[in-house]
């Protein structure tokens, strides 16, 4: 050791004071040059390095936080602020992780979201199972900057990143008899939430719905990698329905004939129906749709009719009774 | 084990500061913005909480006085049960100006016509006359019997606080489910007591006491 302190009391004042003292015995060769230290530092930092990236399997690398790219900006982003990073990622329903809106953000280790595989089933030409990383070089990958209305009556603006359902769809070639696509997110019930709802989460959109240019893949925020509690690595996004529609961490997409029966119908057949479009003249029978918290702000602002994508999405429900079909 | 009136006054005072604590804690989580992204949501939730816990806690204190013989833990009921109405008026008043802002219109319409507002806020305007009535010269004007019989408002109150927090989660209902187990055994209790008294009449045994006439002055001197 170069250096050794002692404590001594100075018997003059009584005080207790510390002295440094260089004992004379070391010699300078014996101490540590500085480039030394900082290489065994470097060795050490390289080595473990090393052994963390042989330990882990290949598509953990990409982590929550790690940037996604140069990525192509999006005519049908928003012009509106987007709302702070902090606020999307630590908010979050996602009862997988835990019912509290805190709980997903300090439940991630619950969820591994490498390696992954999504499953293109059912009424399609060609069923296919994709792995993440060919899912993230299908399409070129654009930032999306949408609102997010939650059912609950509060709402966010989010810089998603990811790719148009469509061009995952166009590759399985939908069936002529397929009207409907089913999402299906990952469920473990080793690690899970038990009950509250029937496991796995799952969603559904009509066809023509799924096919929309706005109905989006996420597999991102902020430019960065998903993080877990927004649905790593993979998530639906139909930013003119309540939020509850875009499922999360999917596992398999199947394209049916029938209407699928989604897991908040389950849960509350009155209160939840398939399509689940914004619409503040229909009432969630509990509370009003009207009015939503932009969150991080003060005042309350008007929902607006489908969650102000209207121009682009109205016209998929003409003729249609919204009140029936909620 | 009886505490000296000093002593009382010691424990008054602890208790008060104790039931400060919950309010200090969301004002200065409002301050340093710690209550999460949706902080209004979080406040309305924290003082209706509040309220439900409180109006427990009052119920409570019969129990243990009637199990522990502590009987002056009743000189602490009137400041728990006000600690409930101040929550349920902040609970309110949270609703009114920081999520409504004071929309009279929306307000109205959602206490017609949501049933789960309609519930509370029906409970906190049953509260109302219970605080009013909650300082000595009232329990002396109505007379211990009829005051009494008033203040058994509670119990209603503590079922509609139970149902107006079941009747608003959208699906993980865990923990109204834990208030409304506690509701149902405090008030289990009392109308188990009540049988009893009325099998022990029954059986001939039974002398009426002057226990609540006599006490209620006593409490409040």
């Amino acid at each position: 050791m170069p250096f050794s302190v002692y404590l001594t009391t100075n018997s003059h004042n009584g005080h207790a004071a510390m002295l440094i003292r260089r004992p004379t015995d070391i010699l300078p060769s014996e101490i540590t040059s500085p480039e030394l230290y900082r290489d065994r530092r470097r060795f050490l930092a390289q080595s473990t390095a090393l052994a963390l990236a042989a330990a882990l399997p290949a598509g953990l690398a990409r982590a929550a936080g790690q940037s996604l790219g140069p990525l192509a900006k999006s005519p049908y982003s928003i012009g509106e602020t987007p709302t702070p990073y902090k606020a999307v990622t630590t908010y979050n329903n996602f009862y997988e992780l835990g019912t509290d809106k805190a709980d997903p953000a300090e439940n991630t280790h619950r969820l591994k979201p490498a390696p992954w595989t999504l499953r293109v089933e059912g009424l399609v030409n060609k069923p296919r199972t994709f792995s993440i990383e060919e899912l993230l070089k299908l399409a070129p990958l654009e930032e999306r900057i949408y609102r997010m209305r939650c059912v609950e009556g509060w709402s966010m603006v989010i810089p998603w990143v990811g790719f148009p359902l469509a061009s995952l769809l166009k590759l399985v070639e939908p069936q002529g008899s397929a009207k409907y696509v089913e999402f299906v997110s990952h469920y473990d019930r080793s690690t899970m939430t038990r009950g509250v709802l029937e496991w796995p989460y799952n969603e559904g959109l009509r066809l023509d719905e799924a096919r929309h240019p706005l109905t989006l893949l996420a597999v991102g925020l902020y430019g960065e990698v998903l993080p877990v509690q927004n649905g790593a690595p993979i998530r639906l996004v139909v930013p003119w329905k309540y939020g509850f529609k875009g499922a999360k961490s999917l596992v398999t997409l199947r394209l049916t004939e029938k209407q699928p029966i989604t897991a908040w119908m389950k849960a509350g057949p009155s209160e939840y129906g398939f399509y689940s479009n914004v619409n503040p003249e229909v009432d969630h029978p509990r509370w009003s749709q009207a009015t939503e918290r932009r969150i991080g702000e003060f005042s309350k602002r008007k929902t607006l009719m489908f969650n102000g994508y209207a121009d682009q999405v109205a016209s998929m429900y003409t003729g249609m009774d919204l009140r029936r079909f909620f | 084990m009886t505490p000296t009136t000093p002593q009382l006054g010691a424990i008054k005072t602890a208790l008060f500061a104790l039931c400060l604590v919950p309010a200090f804690l969301l004002w200065r989580g409002l301050e340093m913005d710690t209550l999460g992204a949706n902080p209004i949501e979080a406040l309305t939730r924290a003082t209706g909480e509040w309220t439900l816990r409180f109006l427990l806690i009052t119920l409570t204190v019969t129990p243990l006085r009637k199990y522990s013989g502590w009987h002056w833990l009743v000189r602490l009921r009137r400041m728990l049960g006000l600690f409930a109405f101040a929550y349920g008026v902040t609970h309110l008043l949270t609703y009114v100006w920081l999520d409504q802002f004071f929309d009279w219109h929306a307000i109205v319409k959602d206490i017609l016509k949501r049933p789960f507002i309609t519930v509370g806020f029906a409970a906190l305007v049953l509260m109302t006359p219970l605080a009013a009535t909650s300082f000595n010269a009232a329990i002396r004007k109505l007379g211990g019997r009829r005051w009494q019989a008033l203040h058994r408002a509670i119990y209603p109150i503590a079922v509609m606080g139970c149902v107006h927090f079941w009747w608003l989660v959208k699906k993980d209902i865990t923990e109204p489910l834990i208030y409304a187990l506690i509701t149902a055994a405090l008030l289990g209790l009392r109308a188990w007591w009540r049988e009893q008294e009325r099998r022990k009449q029954l059986a001939g045994g039974y002398l009426p006491q002057p226990r609540f006439e006599s006490k209620v002055i006593k409490i409040f001197e």
